[in-house]
């Protein structure tokens, strides 16, 4: 703990050319001047940097730096309480409905500070899906729909707000299970359907990143199959983040994992190398079943 | 389960008079069939104060029938009895009471549990439970000495120049009547909503509001259109507790109403209301008929509260059926 708040997070860049690996070499960019981090190539949608987070005197993240590529899935992986669901909880500014937390550092989407932006506003662009699902107590369509009224219909699809409940049904492969039953009460749902909703409803909105914090912890294995194939539709118009404690399936859904531990980032690479060949010795001991 | 008691005895199920006094011992039977008495208790006086009100009703009953319900003389000298001014005045004032006191109740609970610091919640709600268990006499004594002369000398006269084109807010001012006790109510009342009303918008789960808030809500969308519909059931709970109350409340409604057995569609006319006659005229009830008739007031009271709680419940089932916490 001591020594870590003082080094700047760990260097992506350089490890990766240290590794000295053949296959994933080619999908990272050349080194990076300072502190920032670009594991895959690809646009940059979010970057993090020196974040410093505090749950009152609790020092929760120390001096993070990430970059969350467009249309990839990053994965936040570490034992319980690393810090990773408040790293991701803060993306969205999620944090401030906590009382006596404190942030420092920079968050930025599409190369503006989160922090400068209406947060309402921000919210629509980074939607999140939570641990449990947690469907309003309304009917199926007027829970996709919620978003949509709330914020108000994109012009183009103003009028057509079935349509709009029906794609999101669509893209988070639900619509062939409840097409027959969208004003039934979302909580004549199953868990994973449950989960699945609450996707759709994030999705209505059109959000540009979608933030997934555990999405599976609650579901049983078939259930967390499917969750896991939409992720790999879904980042095709999206940029997804997620946070899981299951390392295989960070392993199975992730373009990119960054491995957190006591509230700092220990490693962020792409994730063949991660589980193939950590550079870090903490890494390797977690991923190896040593700890967490 | 007795065809084959033989059977069951061989299988090793507890089954028979040993078994049974074993169960019992253990406690469990014990715990079931004490509770169950208890349970049944309270039954057996409802039953037993319907009986009561009914048999003893029964002269009135017979002399007036169900015309008692809708005549509204009350003139106890000719022995003329008729309920229709005091269900009018007690609907008028609870639903005044009602009126003022949900949107005052409602707020202060969406305040106290989402809005406020939790410190300042948490006394406030002190207070207000406090308020809840003030003697309804103190609140008639506070009707008497400062709501009535406010009502007669400022409200009443500016309620006038503002609606006394409507007919609801004319004729002269006394300071006492429909209004004034519809006022008290909802005093006495809104501790009840806001209590009830906050415990079940504190137990609203988290997740709800974050769900909200992802999709981009305000934070105060999020608690109009997530928290609150969410606890709806629970608001509308207390909304129909305070009903009961209000409905039932005689001392502080006597020491306002006006006690005045006439119709009259303005609110600033004096009016009765069931349990203020009850209270009023229990004691000098001369004759047979005359008690007879203030009893079946009584069990027009009874019934008026049991009809308006049976259709509160069933409004709950109507606007919960779909999408509802209670339905899984």
């Amino acid at each position: 703990m001591t020594q870590t708040s003082a080094k700047p997070a760990y260097n992506m860049t350089e490890s990766a050319e240290s590794s000295a690996m053949g296959a994933m070499e080619t999908v990272l960019k050349p080194p990076m001047p300072s502190g920032s981090q670009t594991v895959l190539e690809a646009p940059l949608r979010m970057q993090v940097r020196n974040l410093d987070f505090y749950y009152g005197k609790l020092h929760a993240l120390h001096s993070v730096n990430l970059q969350i590529t467009a249309n990839r899935v990053t994965a936040l992986i570490g034992p319980s309480g690393c810090g990773k669901s408040t790293l991701i909880r803060t993306f969205n500014r999620m944090h401030e409905t906590v009382r006596g937390t404190r942030l420092e550092g920079e968050i930025l989407l599409d190369g503006e500070d989160v922090f400068a932006q209406d947060v309402t506003r921000l919210r629509r662009r980074i939607g999140m899906v939570f641990q449990r699902p947690n469907p309003f107590p309304k009917s199926i369509f007027e829970n996709v729909a919620y978003g949509l009224r709330i914020n108000g219909l994109p012009a183009a699809r103003r009028g057509h707000l079935s349509d709009a409940v029906e794609h999101s049904l669509r893209r988070a492969a639900l619509w062939d299970e409840v097409n027959d039953q969208l004003h039934k009460s979302a909580y004549a749902l199953s868990g994973g359907q449950q989960q699945r909703l609450c996707i759709a409803r994030a999705l209505a909105v059109d959000p540009e990143v979608l933030l997934l914090d555990e999405p599976c912890s609650a579901l049983d294995p078939v259930n967390t199959a499917k969750i896991e194939e939409l992720l790999f539709h879904l980042k095709q118009n999206c940029t997804l983040v997620i946070v899981t404690h299951n390392m295989q399936q960070a392993a199975r859904v992730s373009d990119a994992t960054a491995f957190l531990l006591n509230g700092e980032l220990i490693e962020f690479r792409p994730t063949p190398q991660l589980f193939t060949t950590p550079s870090d010795p903490r890494t390797e001991a977690y991923i190896t079943g040593r700890f967490g | 389960m007795a065809t084959a008691p033989t059977t069951a005895e061989a299988a090793g199920f507890p089954w028979g008079p040993r078994a049974l006094i074993r169960r019992v011992r253990s406690g469990d039977e014990l715990a079931r069939l004490t509770t169950l008495v208890f349970a049944l208790v309270v039954v057996l006086l409802a039953v037993m104060l319907v009986e009561q009100l009914w048999t003893n009703s029964a002269e009135a009953r017979h002399r007036f029938g169900l015309a008692f319900l809708w005549s509204s003389t009350w003139d106890p000298v000719f022995n003329q009895f008729g309920a229709l001014p005091f269900v009018y005045g007690t609907l008028v004032t609870s639903a005044l009471g009602l009126l003022i006191a949900v949107p005052l109740g409602l707020g202060a609970a969406i305040f106290l549990a989402e809005l406020a610091p939790r410190s300042l919640s948490d006394n406030l709600t002190f207070l207000i439970d406090l308020l809840a268990a003030v003697p309804s006499v103190i609140y008639g004594l506070l009707g008497v000495f400062i709501l009535v002369p406010l009502m007669r000398t400022e409200i009443q006269p500016a309620l006038k120049r503002a609606l006394g084109f409507t007919v609801l807010f004319q004729g002269p001012l006394y300071g006492i009547g429909s209004l004034t006790a519809g006022l008290v109510l909802a005093v006495m009342i809104v501790p009840f909503i806001i209590s009830v009303s906050r415990e079940v918008l504190l137990a609203v789960p988290g997740d709800q509001r974050e769900a909200a808030l992802a999709l981009g809500a305000t934070r105060w969308e999020a608690t109009w259109k997530a928290v609150v519909p969410y606890a709806r059931t629970g608001i509308m709970g207390s909304i129909f507790l305070a009903l009961a109350r209000a409905l039932g409340e005689t001392m502080a409604v006597t020491m306002v109403i006006g006690n005045n057995p006439r119709i009259s569609a303005s609110l600033f006319a004096p009016g009765y209301s069931i349990a203020a006659v009850l209270a009023n005229e229990f004691s000098e009830a001369t004759g047979n008929l005359y008690l007879s008739a203030l009893i079946e007031l009584g069990l027009v009271l009874f019934l008026l509260t049991f009809v308006l709680n049976g259709l509160a419940r069933l409004l709950i089932l109507l606007t919960t059926s779909r999408g509802s916490v209670v339905q899984t």
